[in-house]
């Protein structure tokens, strides 16, 4: 039989170990800031849209969905921090998504007839 | 309002627990697990895997009748045997039947029931979400099937083009059958897939890391990724299909500038990987079977294994194949033409393995090893037509022909099914506890064989003679008629040796019970941990945690190598196994919850189809079911042998004796 | 024990590894041999007994993002396709409604200032985010076992979801008073599709969400079983990085 006392020795450490990787409060209210920060730039290119190239509205627009994507995904739904088992089912099917789609889309856009 | 426990935490051994009387009323979870009413409510993968079988073979038959109605009418030129409308039904559902209610339920069989056994673990990581599986598949075949009574069958072809599949030209109820029965079947796979991902991830029993996995295990396990992601695709697709037939979306509508192709690409992002689901569980069976009677070790695992990932990737990169004669355009049909001829290597790499496994081994040609090798040469044969595919040129005539269906069936057939009947009689011992008779094997095999070259062979040259798929009949001048004859013997060959394969059950079973033979737990002297228990497995699998060394390890514990380096025998299966006789381990309990929440999906479809208040008492099942399962306590209370030891309840005893499998298990 | 025959020997060398272990001893650990190599597992990740010490339900809910991820995609490249192939048909072909109106995104509606409102999505967008925080610091509570702070979060995070619920539908009953339909269009279709499919998972995410709430109401969610609201996190997380993806895609970038 296992010692019970090993056991809650493990846990203790899993505990231990556990609290390290939980940011405090005031780590995920500056992440959300960030965010909202990010979010009010994006917002921001509605109102000079007239006065800005649209290949700027594209790459600015899409630099900040992915760092706000990565950001939220990274802290609040802890993958920075957790088993890269986590990661790995997540971006492959992210990556698969992208992957897949993207070819999607050029067999459609550039030669089909549709 | 939680639940006290003022029973002593450890029972002395030799106590009998009583039967529970019932705190929580209709809450209690069931607790017998024998007896026909338990299979209602079980929660084993065992019994779900049995169970499995037994609705896929029910669904093989009625797939096989619509082909044989198929090749009545195909006989002979004008045939008069189906009307046009008929034919149409009759040919989708043959097709959606043997894909969705046959092949993958079959394999379904095998990953449930082998799976966990395989990982030495003693149930999947979550046994109500697995019970819920398989009746949520079941709810939708008969869903699918009650078509027939309710307006007609899906007419539109399995793969069901848009936009010949609109309210337009596909008018009644047959098509919105399809969708919707396909999208509750859709949720049985993919709930099933989450579920054996992970238990293969998180339930394998101690030391054995994933490349000490067996070659089916690792089948099944990138079948259920690919599953995993593709089974959405479908989902949407179905979606946009539904939200145009019963809600007036524009999804596939041409004149307001709806595409086609829209639907050809979901289907077929869907549909391509969808074909290595459908054949990457036989080759892991025929990976078990054909090491076991050549007496040997898988050659090159390591391959094996990866070849069967490469699969999976490419899987992914090679859809438009199906596109070629759609107008896709030159670049992309070049591109996956490249890309699909790429894919024939590491299934190349597979073939030579088995082959080279079965050289220089002592061949035993019993049933499963027969029907393996069938595989083996059926599958080379589908695959090279399928090569022929690959090269656009060439496809573009073969298209929409019966070389198409020649190519196909060879390998779901050729390689699939006859993959299937390999795993059926290799693990019907395991299983039932007696050996299906050799004598009617080799004569359900040979029909098969025969019957089916009869039938899939000259479809080659009535494809390239010009026979067009999914006509429902051909004048006498095009010249179709000798060929087109002996198809259909051929057919019919396939159903003699499907008889055969009935008749085999049934005799067995019959003369098991007259003149019970103990089988043992390992009659094929075979490699992997399901063979280290006694036969039909225990309901608590192992007896005790086995702790794996090796690879193949049950193999290892029989054979050793002696000083001079020959292998020799170290142990007999009868005394090494585990015979089942502990009397300690707690297993999930049962539950009605699966099968009540399954039963409002088919609801919930009628009401689509038919009329929105059916939703009322639709919703209310679904929701009875979802807070009946969330609300039942996680198992009977009197059932914890001494200690509450459920993964889910984070109780901090790791007391992993017997009870070891508990912790791995969740309760959902 | 039966001994080992050398009536086998003439087997082909199957090239078996060399047990570690000498011959006499099989590998079959006792119970206590098996329980410490199960508590090895143990190590880190909550999973109590999982042979990569991750919890199955963690492991569940994430495999489940990853085929979201499909779902969704195929939503966006499907809006997308149609998106330009309806902007391309409205190029001086565009359907236009009964009244003559161009039907678009942002040149159609009224006197041609867009049937989208950019800064009331803006507001609804910054609500999801702050339901995110929300969400995040509820988890945070019910870890430290500060209860009250834990409902409060919850039920927090649960009614930013509603009013995001509110806005959605607010928005698009003007879209359709506007005459941008479910049923007018291919881009009417495309779009509400993949806002209305994103606004039914944030609608099962408010019901998971009340539902750890009277969980917790009825002792049955404590700070032990933290990893249940963990889950539904994750859950409602992703949910709001769908919309970051949509509201860029659908409503910022230029037509």
């Amino acid at each position: 039989m296992t010692d019970s006392m090993t056991t809650t020795a493990v846990d203790a450490a899993v505990d231990a170990h556990d609290d390290d990787h939980h940011p405090s409060d005031l780590f995920y209210l500056k992440i959300a800031a960030i965010l909202a920060l990010f979010t009010g730039l994006e917002v921001s290119t509605y109102f000079i849209e007239d006065s800005v190239s649209e290949a700027f509205l594209f790459i600015s627009l899409s630099v900040l969905m992915v760092v706000k994507f990565v950001m939220v995904a990274a802290y609040f739904m802890h993958l920075k921090y957790d088993t890269p088992w986590f990661r790995y089912l997540f971006i492959a099917g992210l990556v698969l998504a992208m992957g897949v789609y993207t070819i999607f889309f050029f067999a459609f856009d550039l030669f089909g007839l549709g | 309002m939680a639940i006290t426990e003022d029973r002593p935490l450890a029972l002395e051994a030799g106590t009998i627990t009583k039967v529970a009387e019932r705190p929580l009323g209709a809450l209690t979870r069931p607790q017998s697990d024998v007896g026909w009413a338990s299979w209602f409510t079980t929660v084993d993968h065992k019994k779900i895997g049995i169970m499995y079988g037994v609705g896929s073979l029910f669904f093989f038959l009625f797939g096989g009748v619509e082909a044989l109605m198929i090749r009545i009418q195909l006989a002979a030129p004008n045939g008069q045997f189906l009307s046009e409308s008929l034919y149409n039904q009759v040919f989708t559902m043959h097709g959606v039947t043997m894909v969705f209610l046959v092949i993958m339920p079959m394999a379904a069989a095998f990953a449930n029931y082998l799976l966990p056994l395989q990982v030495g673990a003693r149930d999947v990581a979550f046994p109500r979400l697995n019970a819920f599986s398989f009746w949520c598949w079941l709810a939708g075949a008969i869903f699918l099937n009650t078509s027939w009574f309710l307006g007609g069958a899906p007419d539109g072809g399995w793969f069901a083009y848009a936009p010949n599949t609109s309210v337009t030209f596909a008018p009644g109820n047959g098509m919105d059958f399809y969708a919707i029965g396909l999208q509750i079947v859709g949720i049985a796979s993919l709930v099933s897939a989450i579920n054996l991902i992970v238990t293969v991830l998180n339930m394998r029993a101690p030391g054995m890391s994933l490349l000490k996995m067996p070659v089916l295990t690792w089948m099944l396990l990138v079948t259920q990724f690919l599953l995993l992601f593709a089974v959405p695709v479908i989902t949407i697709a179905l979606f946009l299909l539904t939200f145009d037939r019963s809600f007036g979306a524009n999804f596939f509508n041409v004149s307001e500038g709806g595409s086609p192709l829209l639907w050809q690409h979901l289907f077929w992002i869907f549909g391509h990987p969808e074909v290595y689901i459908l054949i990457l569980p036989a080759f892991g069976i025929i990976s078990e079977v054909i090491p076991t009677f050549s007496r040997k070790p898988i050659f090159g695992y390591p391959f094996m294994v990866g070849s069967g990932i490469a699969i999976g990737f490419m899987g992914w990169g090679v859809w438009a194949h199906h596109m070629f004669a759609s107008g896709l355009g030159e670049i992309s049909v070049a591109a996956f033409s490249l890309s699909t001829m790429f894919i024939a290597v590491p299934t190349g790499v597979k073939i030579l393995n088995w082959l080279a496994t079965m050289w220089g081994g002592r061949l035993r040609f019993t049933t499963p090893m027969l029907f393996a090798c069938g595989v083996i040469a059926m599958f080379t044969i589908g695959g090279l037509s399928g090569v022929t595919h690959a090269v656009a040129p060439s496809d573009t005539q073969q298209t929409d022909t019966y070389y198409i269906v020649a190519h196909f069936h060879y390998v779901i057939f050729g390689g699939s099914l006859l993959g299937m009947f390999s795993g059926f009689y290799f693990w019907w011992p395991k299983v039932f506890g007696h050996k299906l008779s050799e004598k009617w094997g080799k004569i359900n095999f040979w029909l098969m064989l025969i019957g089916f070259n009869m039938t899939f062979g000259p479809m080659h040259v009535l494809g390239l003679q010009g026979m067009a798929r999914r006509h429902h009949s051909y004048a006498k001048e095009d010249g179709f008629g000798f060929w087109n004859g002996i198809v259909s013997a051929g057919a019919f060959v396939i159903a003699l040796g499907t008889l055969a394969f009935l008749i085999n059950v049934w005799l067995s079973a019959r003369n098991a019970k007259r003149n019970p033979v103990e089988v043992g737990p390992d009659p094929w002297d075979a490699r992997s941990l399901e063979w280290s228990t006694a036969s039909p497995t225990p309901v608590h699998n192992f007896d005790v945690e086995p702790i794996v060394e090796f690879q193949d390890d049950w193999w290892h514990r029989k054979w050793g190598k002696n000083d001079e380096g020959k292998v020799v025998r170290k142990a007999y299966p009868e005394d090494i196994a585990q015979d089942g006789s502990a009397t300690d381990v707690h297993l999930p309990s049962p539950s009605y919850w699966p099968l009540v929440l399954s039963l409002s999906l088919p609801m919930i479809g009628y009401s689509i189809i038919f009329t929105f208040w059916l939703l009322i008492p639709a919703g209310a099942l679904f929701l009875a079911g979802f807070l009946g399962w969330a609300l039942e306590p996680a198992d009977d209370p009197e059932a914890a042998h001494g200690h509450d030891d459920h993964g889910h309840d984070n109780d901090h005893d790791a007391d992993a004796t017997a009870d070891a499998e508990v912790e791995g298990a969740s309760n959902v | 024990m039966s001994e080992a025959t050398m009536a086998d020997s003439t087997m082909p060398d199957s090239k078996l590894p060399d047990s570690k272990l000498p011959d006499s001893k099989l590998p079959e650990a006792t119970a206590a041999e098996a329980a410490e190599i199960v508590t090895a597992h143990n190590a880190d990740q909550g999973g109590h007994g999982t042979t990569t010490g991750i919890s199955n339900n963690k492991l569940m809910m994430w495999a489940f993002l990853g085929s979201e991820c499909l779902l969704f995609g195929a939503l966006i490249s499907t809006y997308l396709l149609y998106k330009e192939r309806f902007t391309g048909f409205a190029e001086g072909l565009a359907p236009f409604d009964e009244d003559g109106r161009n039907i678009g995104p942002r040149f159609g509606g009224e006197n041609g200032e867009g049937v989208f409102d950019i800064p009331f999505t803006s507001v609804s967008s910054f609500i999801l985010l702050g339901s995110s925080l929300t969400m995040v610091l509820a988890l945070s509570a019910i870890r430290r076992g500060e209860y009250r702070s834990f409902r409060i979060w919850t039920l927090t995070t649960a009614a930013l979801g509603s009013v995001f619920i509110a806005g959605q539908i607010y928005e698009f009953t003007e879209f359709v008073e506007k005459g941008l339909g479910f049923s007018t269009n291919i881009f009417g279709s495309a779009f509400f599709t993949l806002t209305g499919f994103h606004g039914v998972h944030v609608t099962i995410g408010i019901v998971m969400l009340l539902a750890t709430y009277i969980m917790h109401k009825q002792g049955r969610l404590n700070s032990d079983k933290a990893e249940t609201v963990e889950i539904v996190g994750l859950y409602w997380h992703f949910v709001d990085v769908v919309w970051i993806l949509i509201f860029t895609i659908v409503y910022l970038f230029p037509q």
